[in-house]
């Protein structure tokens, strides 16, 4: 295996191309060259601390720290998963749902695939458990946020058809059918996009790393499917969890729509 | 017993953000019709009976409690024809569980049978508004809730929805009209409504025309 490392001088050196870009934003007044500055600087500050935090937890091994740095990954995820909401429930249900449902898939999809596949010694080993979580936090969060968006724009958007169906006597669950519907598909399409598209258009970000680390292309490659189906699995049903528990937040037990349950959209 | 004898709906103590509590009974046949300007919260009143919003109060049907009746069912009894229908489906047909059952109603409110093969996006407000009468009608509810049930339709086609609303007040159906038109009042209702500002209070004989 031939692993190259980098020196600091290879990383500045890189860098130099954001210090371009930053130039061609001045030369056409972008309006850029500040935002991207900051934006790089926090890249090299926020992926440094992480490196710094991952090193002691490897070398720690144990398992209470592991468990705390992956509720920390998950209460990250959800926040970011909210944030992308126009549309929150009121209190802390919007938290709650999204952090919940991505906190299940996470947790069962990671031990799942740690136990039974990848046999790390001992299960818990973080230096397996946390990029595997990380990579499926990452995915299930984009379809949490898609599918419970989805979900409550299109309640609040159909409204006039959900209700017309209650009106004439239908229950909320087949009022809700085609809203609920839409939103899991929201939720899964950029999984089976980027399935569809593994390797042709791009060559996923893990498999690259691997090979770069030295590893044969096709273990990388095995590997990377396995964190596919990890990915989809995780996705799926955390996409589903959020869904349903947001369905049956929006409704009640006579089964109304309950859109008085939502904020004011934020501007 | 005949009809207007009988007891369909009894409301006691209604209440709601918007609305006063309120008490009204409605017998078997019976029409009764409410007036006043808009947002003085009829359509919320229409909407808290047929428990689409959160509401306090005790409701029943023919003795039925609404609390001890599922929902879905209750809406299937008592069903409310709001002033802009929703539609859930591109086609109209769609919308109709049986469209051949909805075919000679959609005939007797002078629409034709095609209209079921038509999209709904390019049904005019009258065409809406007959279209969610036909679908109310083949619930076959007891009581009705309308809000302003012909607003958009022609002289000729108020009658034929007068026609048939008359009809299923004479077979036991109970209705509760909103309306703005005094004649329609005086011609449809019974009893006379005024709502102003939440609070709903009875005219006299003949006040509402």
């Amino acid at each position: 295996m031939i692993f190259i490392t980098l020196s600091y001088w290879d990383i500045a050196i890189a860098g130099l191309l954001l210090i371009f870009n930053a130039g061609l934003s001045m030369a056409f007044q972008l309006g850029l060259g500040q935002r991207l500055l900051i934006a790089a600087t926090r890249m090299v500050v926020q992926l440094t601390m992480v490196g710094l935090v991952l090193k002691a937890l490897f070398a720690l091994a144990s398992p209470l720290l592991t468990a705390l740095a992956a509720f920390v990954m998950v209460l990250f995820a959800g926040r970011e998963a909210m944030a992308r909401q126009d549309r929150r429930f009121e209190g802390y249900w919007s938290y709650g749902i999204g952090t919940s449902a991505m906190m299940s898939a996470g947790l069962i999809v990671t031990v799942f695939g740690l136990t039974t596949q990848i046999h790390a010694d001992p299960w818990y080993n973080p230096r397996f458990a946390l990029p595997i979580l990380g990579m499926i936090l990452g995915n299930t969060m984009n379809g949490v946020s898609l599918g419970l968006e989805r979900l409550v724009s299109g309640a609040v958007l159909s409204r006039n058809a959900i209700e017309a169906q209650l009106m004439l006597g239908a229950d909320i669950g087949e009022a809700m059918r085609g809203v609920r519907r839409d939103a899991m598909r929201a939720g899964l399409i950029p999984t089976i996009n980027g399935m569809a598209a593994a390797g042709l258009v791009s060559l996923p970000g893990m498999m690259t790393g691997q090979i770069l680390a030295g590893v044969e292309p096709v273990e990388a490659v095995k590997y990377q499917i396995l964190i596919m189906f990890l990915i989809g699995g995780g996705t799926g049903f955390g996409t589903f969890v959020a869904v349903i528990a947001a369905s049956r937040r929006l409704t009640d037990a006579r089964q109304r729509l309950r859109l008085d349950r939502l904020q004011a959209k934020s501007e | 017993m005949g009809l207007g004898e009988r007891l369909v709906l009894k409301i006691r103590h209604l209440e709601r953000p918007g609305i006063a509590p309120l008490d009204l009974d409605l017998a078997e046949g019976e029409c009764i019709a409410i007036g006043g300007p808009s947002g003085a919260g009829k359509s919320l009143l229409l909407r808290s009976i047929v428990d689409l919003d959160p509401n306090e109060g005790d409701v029943s049907l023919e003795g039925r409690a609404r609390d001890a009746m599922p929902a879905p069912e209750w809406r299937h009894r008592i069903v409310y024809v709001p002033a802009e229908a929703g539609w859930w489906a591109d086609r109209v047909a769609s919308h109709f569980d049986d469209p051949a059952l909805a075919a000679p109603l959609m005939v007797r409110l002078g629409l034709t049978a095609d209209a079921l093969d038509w999209q709904v996006a390019r049904l005019s407000t009258g065409e809406k508004q007959r279209l969610a009468m036909v679908r109310a009608f083949l619930t076959a509810p007891r009581v009705m809730l309308l809000d302003e049930p012909t607003s958009g339709l022609d002289p000729e086609a108020t009658a034929k929805v007068e026609a048939l609303l008359h009809e299923r007040r004479s077979e036991g159906v109970a209705m509760m009209l909103v309306t703005h038109d005094a004649d329609q009042a005086a011609r449809m209702a019974s009893r006379h409504f005024q709502m102003a500002a939440g609070v709903l209070k009875a005219m006299g004989p003949g006040a509402g025309s």
